[in-house]
């Protein structure tokens, strides 16, 4: 058993049933976690003597309209520097209220990433210290990257669709 | 070498030269322009190669960069102008004075170039009046340095009376500015 | 200008004892400052000189990457991550052709990687040199400037040959490059090899060891490598503070194993070392370039991937087959496998990551790119609490961030 996978193993038995499903694409360990008390499953991966995943590297979201309940997906990657083990969790909200506590008092980097999710995605991250928009205008009232809006600047007038096959 | 400037046509005899105000005006203006980079993007590091020393635009008497808009003749707006980033455009054309010049470098700030996004202003002349417009994403510093000279054009042979003519001012309303 | 070494440390009191009865200002810095390099603003609370506080706003070029992506098909993609980092494009460019090899399982010919590690690493050097020279500009000293952009000149001259774009430059493709190194390229390469050093060398005498420069870096925006790691520093910023946390070594991509070089560190995170760990980077990147061409494997520039490859021109005029790969290509109807990757290179200003979401259709689901100076940028109030106006104007040039890649 290689070093990575035992790691792995490792990572599985820490987050015991707070795992609720995992498996390797690309070997990269993906686990999906419950919403509820992310904060405290995180922390338990960065506190953990060996693994250490002190190092936040990403975090975004991804839309999935089709999937009713678990209609945004918050993903994390995580990267232990001594270990040089890559982890990515997956939380799952519903679109009504995605709500889901910051990572701000683990990772300050988890800052901005998390102003730029919800400016994207409106995902509500309690506790955050500042949540405003980041990228976009203040006064926008939607959030872009949800599927069901469109790319196009809607103001533009010179544009034939016929010609573009809309 | 010192290269001098062409002088205006007109009547040249023993130890005088009469020509027309507006050509004197003219020339100079157009090779003494003080631009104002207004780099965002991709083509403002283009436009520091153009300032370098391989392309130096200090060749065409701009090299003099002022980066307040009192001082400034050419406006050049250079890289993708954000839906964000318009009022900011907008204030520093206003404050610019007159005779002023804008030239527009690039696709994003002629036309939004390829971001038809929702947070791109598509096209600088939505909100202020472009004099003369770059293609390339990004444009060569060639082309950049082409783009100035055609604004040099124009300022060689405009009238001094533009500036106070009813159709300017009536463009000017156009954008609402003053 | 310098200042007593208390109040750099970012502990400054809140009235400094040089303060002029306590008075405090609010300055804007920005958008349109010249000293901010672009696009950041920058609402700082000042007293006297000294900086107390300081608010960045973001997202003045914000172009929508992410959305955009989402709508083209996956060679279509490249030519936008030109415009995320433009001071090193070919570095994204590669880390994308490299994300889709890894989704669609495309294995490449060891010639193709050496061939792309000369141009990341060439465009690594372009890319510190634009930001060190720039860093000399901010102090005063223009004249490393004026040296060293000649020298970039080159190196876009290189770019050139190979894909026919300086600066935005969409270089190679899935699968390899579109052809093989000419020999102008080679000469060109060559000639830059040999008398490149020299001149770097000058212009490193100029400042590095320059008392008056380094007594204006020395202790400006330091940052700790604890909270460095907390902010998700990543590249030659994190270097500078000494973790020596490279992604090439540490996940070795396009066959960067087969390499000897060095990750150098710095001490403080403070400018100067920023500065110095990328002077000393493009020695290294130097010595790849020497290495890579001199063990350069025979063979082909690109690997036998008809769905991704574009066939050569003249085929697709003669043959069928050639013609509807062809039409497939261009049109953006690849095969693509559903699936989830993360890939990740060392770009110019630290760890750029693709994260692509693929459901097998024509374009990705989602793609979310790690930009490493949108993550780092959050710090640069931390960083600069404390110290002269000036002193921030350099922390920010030296913290090499890019607006097109801050934004997105």
């Amino acid at each position: 058993m290689s070093n990575q996978e035992m790691l792995a193993q490792t990572a599985l038995e820490v987050l015991g049933d707070k795992a609720l499903s995992s498996h390797s694409p690309y070997g990269l360990l993906t686990v999906e976690v419950p919403a509820e008390g992310i904060v405290e499953t995180v922390r338990s991966l960065v506190e953990h003597p060996v693994l250490r995943m002190g190092f936040l590297t990403d975090l975004c979201a991804v839309h999935y309209p089709d999937d009713p309940g678990r209609e945004i997906a918050v993903v994390y990657h995580l990267h232990s520097l001594p270990n040089n083990f890559r982890l990515r969790l997956k939380a799952f909200l519903p679109i009504a209220n995605p709500a889901i506590d910051t990572m701000t008092p683990l990772f300050s980097a988890a800052n901005w990433m998390e102003r730029e999710t919800y400016d994207f995605y409106g995902v509500q991250f309690t506790g955050h210290p500042d949540l405003r928009r980041i990228l976009n205008v203040d006064h926008m009232d939607y959030f872009p990257l949800r599927k069901e809006y469109a790319l196009e600047d809607e103001t533009r007038d010179d544009k034939d669709d016929r010609f573009f096959g809309r | 070498m010192v290269k001098m400037a062409d002088k205006p046509d007109g009547y040249e005899g023993q130890g005088f030269f009469a020509t027309s105000l507006d050509k004197v005006i003219g020339m100079a203006r157009a090779n003494s322009l003080w631009p104002l980079p207004f780099a965002t993007s991709c083509c403002g590091i283009e436009f520091m190669a153009t300032m370098g020393a391989t392309y130096d635009l200090a060749r065409f008497g701009s090299e003099r960069l002022s980066f307040s808009p009192r001082q400034a003749d050419l406006l050049m707006v250079m890289g993708t102008i954000a839906k964000k980033m318009g009022p900011v455009l907008k204030q520093v054309y206003d404050q610019m004075a007159e005779p002023k010049w804008v030239l527009s470098v690039g696709a994003c700030a002629s036309s939004g170039g390829i971001f038809d996004t929702y947070s791109v202003l598509q096209g600088i002349d939505r909100i202020i009046p472009v004099d003369v417009y770059v293609p390339g994403c990004p444009p060569r510093p060639e082309q950049i340095i082409e783009g100035v000279m055609k604004i040099q054009e124009l300022a060689k042979n405009e009238s001094l009376r533009r500036r106070h003519s009813e159709e300017y001012k009536k463009m000017l309303e156009s954008y609402n500015l003053t | 200008m310098t200042t007593p070494d208390t109040q750099k440390q970012g502990q400054a009191p809140l009235v400094a004892h040089d303060s002029i009865d306590g008075e405090i200002a609010i300055l804007n810095l920005g958008p349109t400052h010249p000293a901010t390099h672009g696009v950041f603003q920058n609402v700082l609370k000042v007293d006297g000189e000294r900086i107390l506080e300081a608010e960045p706003t973001i997202g003045y070029i914000h172009r929508a990457f992410e959305k955009l992506a989402e709508r083209r098909p996956y060679n279509q993609i490249t030519p936008i991550t030109d415009r995320l980092n433009y001071c090193s494009s070919p570095i994204n460019n590669m880390g994308w052709h490299m994300t889709v090899e890894k989704l669609a399982g495309i294995e490449l010919p060891k010639r193709v990687e050496y061939m792309r590690v000369i141009i990341m690493e060439l465009s690594r050097i372009a890319d510190h040199l634009i930001c060190n020279s720039v860093i000399g500009v901010d102090t005063g000293a223009l004249t490393g400037f004026t040296y060293m952009f000649q020298e970039r000149e080159l190196i876009y001259e290189m770019f050139e040959e190979v894909c026919g774009a300086r600066l935005t430059t969409n270089i190679g493709r899935v699968g390899g490059f579109e052809r093989d190194f000419s020999d102008a390229f080679k000469y060109k390469l060559d000639e830059f090899l040999k008398g490149f050093s020299a001149r770097f060398e000058e212009f490193d005498g100029l400042l590095t060891r320059n008392r008056i420069f380094m007594d204006r870096v020395i202790k400006a925006g330091p940052i700790s490598a604890e909270r460095a790691l907390n902010y998700g520093f990543t590249g030659p910023n994190l270097r500078a503070a000494g973790v020596d946390y490279d992604v090439r070594v540490m996940n070795p991509y396009s066959s960067y194993e087969d390499f000897e070089f060095d990750i150098p560190i710095g001490q403080d995170g403070d400018t100067f070392d920023r500065f110095v760990v990328r002077q000393q980077e493009i020695r290294e990147s130097l010595k790849i370039i020497r290495q890579a061409l001199d063990n350069m494997p025979a063979g082909k520039h690109f690997t036998d991937v008809p769905d991704f490859y574009l066939p050569p021109k003249d085929e697709v005029y003669r043959s069928m087959e050639a013609l509807i790969y062809h039409f497939k290509i261009v049109m953006g109807e690849t095969p693509i496998p559903a699936g989830e990757v993360y890939h990740a290179v060392e770009g110019g200003n630290g760890e750029l990551g693709y994260y692509l979401i693929s459901d097998g259709g024509r374009t990705p689901y989602r793609l979310h790119f790690r930009r490493p100076c949108f993550i780092y940028y959050q710090a640069y109030p931390e960083m600069i609490k404390g110290s002269m106006l000036s002193d921030a104007v350099l922390t920010m040039s030296s913290m090499n961030v890019i607006a097109g890649e801050l934004d997105a």
